[in-house]
């Protein structure tokens, strides 16, 4: 049977077995009694695995200007089991708490129901955070309060109150990016938002370790083989970002008592100069032990405080969407630069005129002059150019290519790769969009959708959408991916606009009209010829002033959009804004100075807080 | 009635003393790895002693119910079993995270409320179980490799099966098959087989970075081809003595060798390709003497020194391109080629200072301090035997290595005395999964294998595992206890 021919492998198996087991018994005779390396070690000598955390990486304004450092901050940690003879009373003086407050710390400490890490032999945190005033009297003293000691960790400092939504904040790790990134454990710092989530990696550094000897009272007796093993920690990386402090200063000045924001971009780089909006917050209130109060407080605040305008805000683009407009019309043939339409200004129909002007308006007149009927008659004489076709399907080609031109301006779709925190995406409505809401591919024309014509109805765009857009045509047909890190790999991601070069220079003649003669010659800045166009957006309340544009006219330094939320008229509200941001870029300095107080002061929504 | 007296009779009881004591210096170890002074408080339900006491106790209700359950059920039900288990391994694959939630980057446990439970500790039971009827089919017998194919797809899906599931190390358990499928009559090379690949895959990554002269091939593939080609003259001088072919062989090594080495002083040439132009030409003067001079036996070598040779030469790329980079750190620590004393190093230093610093007495029951101070990682786990070396020192630990091999021998005493072949597989399957979890685990704390994160039977802290073991064990003992039934 061949039971019987393979009962022998029983032995073999039974050999193999014995082997590996006799194998690991001569190990463990090795270990445990020949090698000296673990004897010496042998009356219960430990180790303290103690991290070494690396400084921070401090961030700069593109002009060297230091905008974050770090300060050290202090933690008061203990371990129970070498706790002995404390003197409570003194203790708490050197604290300056009191008994009570003691004694909960440290019940709470201790219940492993609020603490399951809990353990007698290991630190525990008792109080965190306190600055170099609060710690010194207890640092003089700690020699009399055995098993207290003092860990060192850097908080954030900030040289000026401003920009806190572009530098984000730090704050504990939380239990799920741990669980993400074996590099932290529970109580380590990170980026939460802003450059500082964005650029963790470069910012964090690499923490150290230093292996300590301790005996078995839990006193520490020195380094671990000299050293050896210690791992010192990586300092984090400086960064530089793109902004320019001074101008993002007076973005924030000029914002004052407002809702609202203000993206300026140098076009040649896509580097963003200025990202600022309306109310804001003082970075500062975001650092140490008031954090989470504060955090809350913001979070409730109706303003909403936290939230950055500059890009997740969604505004219809209104006129300044016409510059965009006149561009992709020409491009698809709709319109030439010749081409003129009537206005009958008020009496308009299916689009009312806003404004008051003669008739018929030519291209560079209708931008100048901000006529609506000119841009619709534009947008269905280039939408509906070939008509309809069966099913309607000649129109909806030619919208899907309106739509395709107008998104490769930067409309419609996050930054995806830019180093932007938090983008909105804003939206151009699709045709798929309108086959639904209309229910049929038929059931909508240009004249359905004429709101699109003059960037009012679905279309939404983000301010730093617009300033991007501003970018494009101030470099006449591309833009840099707008960023904050100034750093060359970002000046390649260069994107065409599907629009060529030829029809650029009638709406640059049309935007600098607007401040020849136009909407905004109350702004118009000595010395300087600047393009731009105003808005002024209906919404349920009080209209959004917008303003965007660049300047100078020729080669192009800066392109900014200002948004006021329920201002009123763009040219009132928002251009004297971009008119002094633009002042400041490119002369370095302010000189209307009655025009900055003016605007300074000038209070749109009054549950804006003052600063 | 008449079957519970049987059973009272025919039990194996060794077996379960060994059980026993097993189980309860388990409990001691992990009371002493979670003690605390401030909590002394053993039954406690938040302490994990506590825990593991309620678990033993449910583990020992478990094994007695097993025990009164017909022996029968086991054969009858096996490919029921196996089947279920198959539907849950894949069911956790594709759960969504509220049932399966990913625990420490694995995805291998299924939570239905309060109850939690790794459908990867079921399949080890259910498929010794499907092996076991598949194999005692009476026209079933190990004959040719074409035999091995059914079985090593009953192996193969639940193996892939808990891959995909992140748990490596209870898949690698799988492996442990292959010593039952040699009882069975799998042809004894196949392990030899995987022992000197193991050897070669050593020696090749780990003298991978020692290259030879200047940066002309590496230390490793050399040590590899010398090693093939020192069987190949052992096989044809000592076990063919075919003594003159042998001596050739020599002679074309030491000529070709040689001669490269002359090349070397005019011109830098890469050693790697000349053993492996010797071993090729090895591989082809066998074939030539097999073929013209109708030596016999020498395919078997020809066929191993090709399989060899490719193994050796992509063990690098299978290193780097197969094994993520946590299971390759795991390894380089482990053959000394990389430093990495927090890392993953630091778990296995910890370890051995822990097992080291007790000596040969220990320090004493709950004075360990190195497993106190919590520097042992998953000492209540994985690390348990840690706290016993520390605190029972070289001759605690020697104690429990001892009590696991008489439990070893005694089931393979048990597999033998089996009239049927369903009891006898069953109870190989058992030793040998038993036999892999300690040689991996303890091999870990020691230090000679890498860190592969599977319990120590009966010890380790963890109902899933506890129970795991309990019911693989209990029903061989109730199996076992059927041999006098029958009559
Ligand atoms: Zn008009």
């Amino acid at each position: 049977m061949i039971n019987d021919e393979l009962q022998n492998r029983r032995t073999v198996i039974a050999i193999i077995m014995s082997v590996i087991i006799v194998i690991y018994i001569l190990r463990l005779f090795t270990i445990q009694i020949i090698e000296t390396k673990y004897k010496e070690g042998a009356d219960s000598n430990a180790f303290l695995k103690k991290t070494q955390y690396p400084p921070r990486g401090l961030i700069y304004d593109r002009k060297h200007n230091l905008l974050v450092y770090n300060k050290p901050a202090y933690d008061i940690t203990f371990i129970t089991r070498e706790v002995h003879d404390l003197d409570t009373m003194s203790l708490c003086r050197a604290l300056n708490i009191d008994k009570a407050y003691f004694i909960k710390r440290m019940s709470e400490i201790k219940d492993r129901r609020r603490n399951p890490g809990y353990s007698s032999y290991t630190p525990q945190l008792f109080m965190n955070q306190l600055s170099s005033a609060d710690i010194a009297p207890i640092q003089q003293s700690l020699y009399k309060f055995p098993g207290f000691y003092i860990q060192i960790r850097t908080l954030r400092e900030y040289t000026y109150p401003i920009a806190a939504h572009v530098l984000g904040s730090i704050g504990e790790v939380s239990q799920r990016r741990i669980e993400k990134d074996p590099y932290y454990t529970m109580g380590d710092y990170c980026g939460r938002d802003g450059i500082e989530y964005t650029y963790e990696k470069q910012l964090r550094g690499e923490k150290g370790v230093e292996i300590l000897l301790r005996d078995a009272k839990g006193r520490i007796k020195g380094k671990y083989e000299n050293g050896k093993d210690d791992i010192s920690p990586k300092a984090g990386e400086n960064l530089t970002l793109t902004l320019d402090i001074n101008l993002q200063r007076l973005a924030e000045t000029l914002l004052r008592g407002k809702v609202g924001s203000v993206v300026a971009i140098e076009p040649k780089t896509g580097e963003i100069l200025a990202m600022a909006t309306s109310p804001t917050f003082d970075p500062n209130l975001l650092v140490g032990r008031q954090r989470s109060k504060n955090y809350y407080e913001l979070l409730k605040d109706p303003t909403k405080p936290l939230m950055n305008r500059a890009t997740q805000g969604q505004y219809s683009p209104g006129s300044s969407f016409k510059t965009l407009q006149a561009l992709v019309c020409q491009q698809m043939g709709g319109i030439t630069e010749h081409t003129m339409y009537a206005c009958n200004g008020p009496q308009s129909s299916p689009v009312k005129c806003t404004h008051h002007h003669g008739s018929p308006v030519s291209l560079v007149n209708a931008i100048e002059q901000s006529c609506n009927p000119y841009f619709w008659n534009a947008f269905k004489a280039t939408i509906e150019k070939d008509g309809y076709g069966t099913k309607n399907a000649i129109f909806r080609k030619n919208y899907d290519e309106w739509v395709e031109r107008i998104k490769s301006f930067g409309l419609g779709e996050k930054f995806t790769d830019s180093d932007i925190y938090e983008q909105a995406r804003g939206y151009i409505p699709t045709q798929k969009f309108y086959n639904k809401v209309y229910k049929s591919v038929t059931g909508w024309r240009a004249l359905t959708i004429r709101s699109n014509s003059i960037g009012q109805g679905e279309i939404m765009a983000t301010p730093l959408q617009l300033a991007n857009a501003m970018c494009v045509i101030a470099n006449t047909g591309y833009y840099i991916t707008p960023h904050l890190l100034k750093n060359d790999t970002m000046l390649q991601k260069v994107h065409r606009c599907e629009v060529e070069k030829k029809y650029f220079p009638i709406v640059y003649e049309g935007m600098w009209k607007v401040f020849e003669s136009g909407t905004a010659r109350a702004s118009k800045l000595e010395g300087i010829e600047m393009c731009g166009k105003t808005g002024t957006v209906q919404t349920h309340g009080k209209d959004h002033a917008f303003f965007v544009g660049f300047a100078p006219k020729d080669n192009p330094k800066i392109a900014i959009a200002v948004i006021v939320e329920n201002a009123g008229f763009g040219s009132t509200y928002a251009a004297p804004i971009f008119s002094l941001l633009a002042e400041q870029y490119l002369k370095g300095k302010v000189e209307r100075n009655e025009l900055q107080e003016k605007v300074s002061n000038t209070v749109t929504n009054s549950n804006v807080k003052k600063r | 009635m008449s079957r519970n007296v049987s059973i009272k009779y025919s039990l194996d009881r060794t077996t379960i003393i060994f059980y026993v004591l097993l189980v309860v210096m388990g409990w001691l170890s992990i009371y002493g790895a979670s003690y605390d002074f401030d909590q002394p408080g053993i039954f406690s339900w938040d302490q994990r002693a506590g825990k593991q006491f309620v678990w033993i106790l449910t583990a020992f209700g478990l094994g007695g119910m097993l025990l009164l359950v017909d022996y029968r059920v086991y054969n009858f039900f096996a490919y029921v079993i196996y089947g279920i288990t198959l539907l849950l391994l894949a069911f956790t694959i594709v759960a969504p995270s509220s049932i399966a939630p990913d625990i420490k980057g694995s995805h291998s446990w299924l939570v239905f409320g309060p109850i939690s439970f790794q459908p990867a500790e079921l399949a080890k039971i259910s498929t010794a179980l499907a092996l076991s009827k598949f194999m005692s089919a009476y026209n079933y017998r190990i004959r040719t490799w074409k035999d091995l194919i059914p079985i090593g797809l009953f192996v193969f899906v639940p193996f892939s099966l808990i891959v995909l599931q992140k748990e490596t190390g209870s898949a690698l358990v799988f492996i442990s098959f292959l010593l039952m499928f040699y009882r069975e009559g799998m042809n004894g090379i196949i392990l030899l087989l995987m022992v000197f690949a193991i050897i070669l895959f050593v020696l090749v990554i780990r003298f991978s970075i020692v290259p030879i002269l200047d940066n002309q091939g590496t230390l490793g593939i050399l040590l590899a081809m010398g090693i093939i080609l020192a069987i190949q003259f052992f096989y044809a001088y000592f076990i063919c003595k075919n003594k003159k072919e042998a001596l050739y062989l020599l002679g074309g090594i030491v000529f070709i060798g040689g001669a490269s080495l002359l090349t070397n002083i005019w011109y830098k040439i890469n050693f790697n390709y000349v053993a492996l132009g010797i071993v090729l030409l090895s591989a082809i003067y066998w074939t030539i003497t097999e073929l013209f001079f109708r030596l016999k036996n020498y395919w078997l070598i020809v066929l191993i020194t090709i399989g060899s040779t490719l193994f050796c030469f992509s063990a690098d790329y299978l290193f780097e391109k197969v094994l993520e980079p946590h299971q390759q750190i795991r390894i380089k620590v482990l053959l000394n080629m990389e430093d990495d004393p927090t890392g993953a190093g630091y778990n296995v230093n910890q370890s051995k200072i822990a097992i080291g610093s007790g000596g040969f007495l220990g320090k004493g029951f709950l004075n360990g301090t190195q497993t106190k101070l919590k520097y042992v990682p998953e000492q209540d786990t994985d690390f348990i035997f840690c706290t016993v070396g520390e605190e029972h020192g070289f001759w605690g630990s020697t104690l429990v290595l001892v009590i696991y091999w008489l439990l070893l021998m005694r089931l393979l005493k048990i597999a033998e005395r089996q009239r049927e072949a369903f009891n006898r597989i069953y109870a190989y399957c058992v030793a040998s999964i038993l036999f892999f979890h300690l040689m991996v685990n303890i091999g870990m704390v020691l230090g000679i294998m890498p860190v592969i994160g599977i319990p120590l039977p009966f010890f380790s802290y963890g109902g899933s595992s506890l129970w795991g073991f309990t019911i693989l064990l209990f029903i061989l003992l109730r199996l076992d206890a059927s041999r006098l039934e029958r009559i």
